[in-house]
């Protein structure tokens, strides 16, 4: 990578590849779950989410020398719902079916623990295009979850892929009786569960012990 | 009329549990749910704040914010729109009021704040808190039924966490795969409690 050097590729790629940081410590999930019942939801939830986090994380960077220690929650809240504003607006303007099934998780990611944890983590001490290429990393690593958690429930829960059908349904005179039980809300929860089991056996260095 | 308010608390309690139907407030429990008395804490943390400020949304929403709300101002207002705004609104008053709760309780209460205090930072970006006043804004809820869905919303938030906590401390004697220890097995508990308030889906009172 040209464009990049090797610690700014290593911020971008590390938190989708080895250190996911929903998958290791379930940051941010809160509004990841529901809207996993079908993959466009999940993929425009998933942009959005990456665009908000490398925004916020470079600008936060951008203004933290002149950002005093005691207000600085206050700061980043505001910066990130502002964000959160323009994302939102952005989202009605040119995609207002999908906005209007998102409802309420598009403003939910002003309270992502995800992106107030890189803004607070990261982006305080770092210069900004390193906070910004991390935000995004982080965003990615986020985005690529939901949309694995979001194939698994739209294929399983109603044979289709991004609203494609894959299994022809029975009702649409196919084969696959589909398991409404993935749409449903535990099924969310068990798939996470699988995830973090499946990571934990192939890298046994993130197990608990307790 | 008292029909209605109650068939809203049960609804936001059971029925559209916070936790256990929309997920909201994941990043709490998961961290807060390995002992009953600290979850007990939070929980009634959560139902306070949140009995506070989805009613303070509602007002500021419906006479700051909304189509012609301005129109106690200036005639000319009528057709200002500040609903885009609302977000921003939202976490301003519950991140201000969760900073007020805390130094009331501070000088009044102080044994309530020795308990509760750790918490109170914590809420003010709980999902399930700034979810509360989301709801009630794409719901069209009044003052009123936002005051009973903001406590019913908290009340199901404590029933999941608490129940939560008291099934891992048991759980603590089990033996499940490596892999799935901890977060693993919390997540399937989830799943579970999941499944059993799906039983309260349809009720209508």
């Amino acid at each position: 990578m040209a464009w990049f050097s090797k610690r700014e590729w290593r911020a971008m790629a590390d938190p989708v590849f080895d250190n996911n940081p929903i998958m290791l410590q379930m940051l941010g999930i809160c509004s990841a779950l529901a809207v996993t019942t079908k993959m466009d939801k999940a993929l425009v939830l998933g942009i959005s989410v990456i665009a908000v986090a490398g925004l916020a994380s470079l600008t936060v960077s951008l203004i933290r020398k002149y950002t005093p220690h005691s207000i600085r929650i206050i700061v980043q809240l505001a910066i990130i719902s502002s964000l959160v504003i323009v994302v939102d607006q952005v989202l009605k303007a040119y995609l207002y079916e999908i906005s209007l099934e998102l409802s309420v998780f598009v403003g939910l990611i002003i309270t992502n623990c995800l992106i107030l944890g890189r803004t607070e983590g990261f982006a305080m001490q770092n210069p900004p295009w390193i906070s910004f290429i991390d935000g995004i990393g982080n965003g990615l690593g986020y985005a690529v979850l939901l949309l694995m958690v979001g194939f698994v429930r739209e294929l399983l829960g109603s044979g289709r892929v991004f609203g494609y059908p894959v299994f022809a349904a029975v009702n649409d005179g196919g084969w696959y009786v589909p398991a409404g039980m993935f749409l449903l809300a535990p099924a969310a929860f068990f798939i996470i569960a699988a995830i973090i089991w499946a990571l934990r056996v192939w890298k046994p260095e993130q197990q608990e012990k307790d | 009329m008292l029909e209605h308010y109650l068939n809203l608390a049960i609804k936001a309690m059971f029925v559209e549990n916070m936790v256990l139907v929309f997920f909201l407030g994941m990043c709490s429990i998961l961290a807060v749910s390995r002992k009953v008395e600290t979850a007990f804490g939070l929980g009634i943390a959560v139902v306070f704040v949140e009995t506070l400020t989805v009613p303070l949304n509602n007002l500021l929403l419906n006479y700051l914010l909304v189509e012609g709300a301005l129109n106690w101002l200036h005639p000319g207002f009528t057709d200002v729109d500040l609903t885009f705004l609302s977000f921003i609104v939202y976490i301003s008053t519950i991140a201000a009021s969760v900073q007020i709760v805390e130094m009331v309780l501070d000088r009044y209460f102080p044994a309530l704040h020795m308990s509760l205090g750790v918490f109170l930072p914590l809420i003010a970006v709980n999902c399930a808190i700034l979810g509360g006043s989301l709801f009630m804004g794409e719901r069209n809820y009044n003052f009123a039924e936002s005051m009973v869905f903001g406590f019913g919303a908290g009340v199901g938030f404590l029933l999941a966490i608490v129940g939560l906590a008291a099934i891992r401390e048991r759980m603590a004697y089990s033996n499940p795969p490596a892999g799935l220890r901890g977060l693993g097995i919390t997540f399937v508990t989830v799943g579970l409690m999941s499944i059993g308030f799906m039983m309260f889906s349809g009720i209508q009172l």
